[in-house]
């Protein structure tokens, strides 16, 4: 075993657990992870306690990949911790690095929330209207819950970062350049988001025209031609607007892209670049009429923030629906 | 480090156009604190003499990098105070406008201190904007040195001759085996009646001789590529099969030749060899082998005309020859046709023989036409007593045919119902007519004379209805100022046919990207400012493919579109506004997004899969930076960073 070795560690926030997965998904490449690191926080993976952590060190950790946005009050409490604890903080997948799909929920407050949760949906049958609480005492005893917090936000809006690795989860080719790196110790500047420069476009082979198109359509409801560029098929395509560096795998796998790894480094909002590509399309009238078309047009989108804003909902102009009388809170 | 810029600032009274609203030197003064503002002054005419020489001193003086000019519009003075800035020193994209007048004083006379206040904020925001210019030199790019004349009437004839006379070289392609158009059919030419060969064919020859010009005859464009002063085009030449230096036109092969067919030169009056040459004065003077009329060249069929030629003109081994050429300029002078037979069911036209179109009894008018000048109605020879006239035909009928007037058709039938007269002094004319238009020069007193001396009849109404009955055309129509029907036993038929944009109109709008109007004639950039221009660079109109027009009209545009032609080609180098937008390669995706959104198509992929601006194309509008996805284009002094601290500034955090 080498001398000085490192210490890593790994952490699952509000997330669907997907990036902790693509983390074993490494295969043989984390056993040179483990020949250069130990693991030394990972509850995903062994048997590590909060108590371990708060164990440590000021930056004891040499690196964590935090995957998950912050959704609790535990969420936060954890982020900071393994902030104080780890000399690099690498915000893991699409969740820690813009919100993710967690991150719509800002588009409801937290009374619908519960009641669609615990309550509304198919398979929950709650005639006695019982919601969890943050504090429930019973038999004398007290049991904590972590509490919910308004809004859903990126691992950034709450503590410094040092990398991101995007992606829902991050491919593992992705992944293992970044250790690559780290390993070399060739990272690039504090606060790069390591993944390409450009946007999925420059990765994806299909051929485009760029005929203007007079109709949406929804993959399902179309068959996709595999070689023709999907935007020109009249399905939306979030490529144009989003970071490359995953091999255009979506639109290559006959799927328009979604969005994961976030706008390219000059665009501060995924969705309303999008809208401004599509106007660049869409088959729209005369001046005067264009604006009603492409009105009309978008009305027929059954879903335009999950569309347009499926990961960055939380990160966006947008930030989430304003709650009644209430600010939108854009922190 | 980068030189902290020093901003001054000028403030205009313009009178009391800004002063009378604005507190000039109180700007002066406030501006002074502001960010990077080095020096202000304020002053009664910035643009006058002693204006600019105030802005010249304070640069040499002060060590300014740049200038805000608060005045009128930059429509207005820009150009003047940059070329002062520029006459010391200063680049002249370090000065900026900021317009106080329009956007403010004027607007907002009645509104107290704000006005002012406006004012300082529209300065602030061209502070920021200044002090992130770029210095910039303007796009130079290299030009082809020839022109290109699309069509070989007499509009594409007097384009070339212009063009070649001011020095430079110019390829004429005509489609037909020879150049005249339309022209070369007519007898005599209103309103002088002048007989129209007599008038063309010096011009031909002229052009036919000149050391500058190129005619390539029974030739075509194939494909045209390029932009304002450089245009790549290649041009089939098709084979005629006569050796046309050697061709001396005794016209023995006409004689052998076993085929006849209809002669489109006579519109159909008369017939021709499948060799033969449209009219003995044509250029080049030489005789054509049609090669759809021939009994066949490949197997050999026939070979009369080779064995009867003495000179040993004929070469059944021609073949197509393609010519590459460089263009700066185009001129495209295709022409007009007359609107087709197929499309009108009325009148009889092409169902009767006795009903002619105005080209026919032009060729029948002609000394060299098929009837050797004497009027003879097609059926059966006679020489017609009563003519009708009918005006309009397919012209100012919006509901069932064109709905624009062809403008030359009102004269064109004074002239033939005059002419008519002439060769047949006791025949009657009548003319049907919805309004005569006679507005050219000299025009109106041709048409008083035909009614008062020449007697011919004119008619205001319409023919309702013509029909043939016994060797007669019987036509019934509406004399609406007498209010009564009338009904003519007519020997003739003459209609005045719309005329529409020439066959093959459409390909060469696509050839070279040029607009066509509601009519399908070409679009002009301007209809009053611009009228020989195309919204392509480089790309001017001359003629009937423009719209209908008489000879005097369309040898003026030739002669403006020839200016235009020279104008471009007479600079040394194109020279254009940097203010274009950037790419920034690590960001472009190659989506091609900006390529479709471009107006100008100044935009492309390169074989780097990344966008590429033509510089000398693009006019800055801005419309690929807001739309590319990844932000990789910005306008050259205007990036978003410009854009936002502007913003910034006027919203004041
Ligand atoms: C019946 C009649 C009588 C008239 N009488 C008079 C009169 O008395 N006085 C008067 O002032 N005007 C008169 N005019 C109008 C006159 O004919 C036109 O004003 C004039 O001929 C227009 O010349 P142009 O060069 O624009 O077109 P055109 O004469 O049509 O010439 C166009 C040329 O371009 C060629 N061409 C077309 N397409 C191509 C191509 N793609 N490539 C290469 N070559 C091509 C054609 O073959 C043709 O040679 C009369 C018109 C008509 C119909
Ligand atoms: S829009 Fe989508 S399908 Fe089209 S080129 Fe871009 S990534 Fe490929
Ligand atoms: S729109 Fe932007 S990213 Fe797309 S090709 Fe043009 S410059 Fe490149
Ligand atoms: S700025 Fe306008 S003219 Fe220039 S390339 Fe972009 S769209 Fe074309």
């Amino acid at each position: 075993m080498p001398k000085n070795k490192k210490k890593i560690g790994a952490y699952w926030a509000s997330s669907c657990g997907g990036c902790d997965v693509a983390l074993l998904g490494l295969h043989e490449k984390i056993l040179d992870l483990l020949d250069f690191a130990d693991i030394a926080f990972w509850p995903a993976a062994t048997d590590f306690k909060y108590e371990d952590l708060k164990g440590y060190g000021k930056n004891e950790l040499d690196l964590t990949f935090f995957n998950g946005g912050i959704r609790t009050t535990e969420n936060e409490e954890i982020a900071e911790l393994l902030r104080e604890k780890s000399e690099l903080l690498v915000a893991y997948g699409t969740c820690a690095h813009q919100g993710g799909i967690p991150g719509l929920a800002n588009m409801s407050e937290e009374v619908d929330l519960f009641d669609t949760v615990y309550k509304g949906t198919p398979t929950s049958t709650n005639p006695e209207n019982i919601f969890p609480q943050e504090s429930t005492k019973k038999d004398g005893q007290t049991l904590n819950l972590p509490g919910l917090q308004e809004r859903v936000r990126s691992l950034d809006r709450v503590v410094d970062v040092d990398y991101t690795v995007p992606g829902c989860p991050p491919p593992p080719d992705l992944t293992e350049d970044f250790l690559d790196l780290l390993v070399k110790g060739a990272l690039p500047e504090k606060g790069s988001v390591v993944a390409g420069t450009k946007s999925v476009c420059d990765e994806c082979s299909r051929e485009w025209n760029r005929e203007t198109i007079d109709e949406l359509v929804r993959p399902q409801e179309t068959e996709i031609d595999p070689d023709k560029c999907l935007l020109d098929q009249g399905i939306i395509c979030m490529g144009p607007v989003t970071r490359s560096g995953c091999d255009g795998s979506c639109p290559e796998a006959n799927m328009p892209c979604k969005g994961c790894f976030g706008p390219p480094p000059e665009v501060e909002d995924q969705g309303t670049e999008m809208l401004n590509s599509l106007a660049s399309v869409l088959q729209l009238g005369e001046e005067g009429q264009a604006l009603e078309q492409e009105k009309e047009l978008l009305s027929d989108l059954p879903d335009p923030i999950g569309t347009f804003y499926t990961f960055s909902l939380s990160n966006s102009i947008l930030g989430g629906k304003v709650s009644e009388g209430g600010e939108n809170d854009r922190t | 480090m980068a030189i902290k810029p020093r901003i001054g600032v000028f403030i205009c009274h313009c009178g009391e156009n800004i002063a009378g609203t604005v507190d000039v030197s109180g700007l002066a003064e406030d501006i002074i604190g502001y960010d990077n503002v080095a020096f202000s002054t304020d002053y009664e005419y910035m643009c006058s003499d002693p204006g600019q020489n105030k802005i010249k001193e304070a640069i040499e003086e002060e060590n300014l990098t740049g200038v805000v000019v608060a005045a009128c519009s930059p429509s207005m003075h820009e150009e003047t105070f940059r070329g002062a800035v520029e006459d010391v020193g200063l680049n002249r994209y370090q000065c900026e406008i900021a317009n106080i007048r329009e956007q403010c004083s004027w607007v907002h006379g009645e509104d107290g201190d704000k006005p002012t206040e406006k004012a300082l904020k529209i300065i602030k925001g061209v502070v920021e904007k200044v002090k992130r210019n770029v210095s910039m030199e303007p796009v130079e790019r290299e030009h082809a040195d020839k022109c290109l004349v699309i069509g070989g009437g007499i509009a594409g004839i007097q384009a070339a001759l212009d063009v070649a006379e001011a020095g430079n070289e110019v390829i004429l392609v005509e489609k037909e085996p020879t150049i005249g158009g339309h022209m070369a059919q007519l007898s005599e030419t209103f309103p002088t009646l002048d007989c129209s060969q007599c008038i063309l064919t010096p011009k031909m020859v002229e052009l036919n001789q000149h050391p500058n010009i190129e005619l390539l005859a029974y030739s075509e464009v194939k494909e045209i590529s390029g932009y304002v002063g450089n245009y790549s085009a290649q041009i089939e030449r098709k084979p005629t099969y006569v050796d046309t230096d050697a061709c001396n036109l005794c016209g023995d092969c006409e004689d052998v030749c076993p085929v006849e067919v209809t002669d489109e030169f006579n519109q159909g009056l008369d017939t021709r060899k499948a060799i033969n040459i449209p009219f003995s004065q044509a250029i080049p003077s030489s005789y054509t082998l049609d090669t759809d009329a021939c009994l066949g060249l490949n197997p050999l069929r026939c070979s009369e005309c080779a064995e009867a030629c003495d000179a040993d003109a004929i070469d059944f081994d021609q073949s197509s020859e393609y010519v590459e050429e460089e263009f700066g300029a185009v001129i495209v002078a295709t022409g007009y046709d007359l609107y087709p037979k197929e499309e009108m069911g009325e009148y009889g036209y092409g169902k009767y023989e006795d009903v002619v179109d105005g080209l026919q009894f032009e060729r029948m008018l002609s000394a060299t036409g098929p009837t050797g000048g004497v009027v003879r109605r097609p059926s059966d020879g006679k020489i017609p007593e009563n003519v009708v006239f009918i005006q309009c035909s397919g012209s100012r009928d919006p509901e069932n045919h064109n709905s624009y007037c062809s403008k030359i058709c009102c004269m064109y039938t004074a002239k033939h119902a005059k002419l008519y007269k002439e060769t047949v002094p006791d025949g009657n004319a009548y003319v049907f007519y919805i309004d005569i238009r006679a507005g050219g020069k000299d025009y109106e007193e041709f048409i008083q004379d035909v009614q008062e001396e020449d007697r011919v009849l004119y008619l205001k109404g319409k023919v309702s209805k013509l029909k043939r009955v016994d060797e007669k055309m019987r036509v019934w129509g509406l004399d609406e100022i007498a209010g009564e029907r009338v009904e003519i036993d007519a020997d003739l038929v003459v209609l005045a046919q719309s005329i529409v944009p020439s066959k093959g109109t459409d390909e060469t709008s696509k050839k070279l990207n040029l607009n066509l109007g509601a009519n399908g004639f070409f679009k002009e950039a301007h209809p009053k400012l611009r009228p020989v221009e195309s919204l392509t660079g480089g790309v001017f109109f001359a003629g009937t493919g423009q719209g209908p027009k008489d000879i005097p009209d369309s040898v003026s545009q030739g002669s403006g579109a020839a200016a235009k032609a020279i104008d471009l080609l007479s600079k040394p180098t194109l020279s254009h506004d940097p203010q274009v937008v950037e790419i920034d390669e690590d960001l472009c995706s190659g989506c091609g997004l900006c390529v479709g959104q471009c107006p100008y198509d100044a935009l492309e992929i390169n074989s780097r899969g990344v966008a590429e601006v033509n510089e000398i194309l693009c006019e800055g509008c801005g419309t690929c930076a807001s739309g590319c996805p990844t932000n990789a284009l910005s306008l050259r002094n205007l990036t978003d960073e410009q854009l936002t601290e502007m913003i910034h500034a006027h919203i004041g955090d």
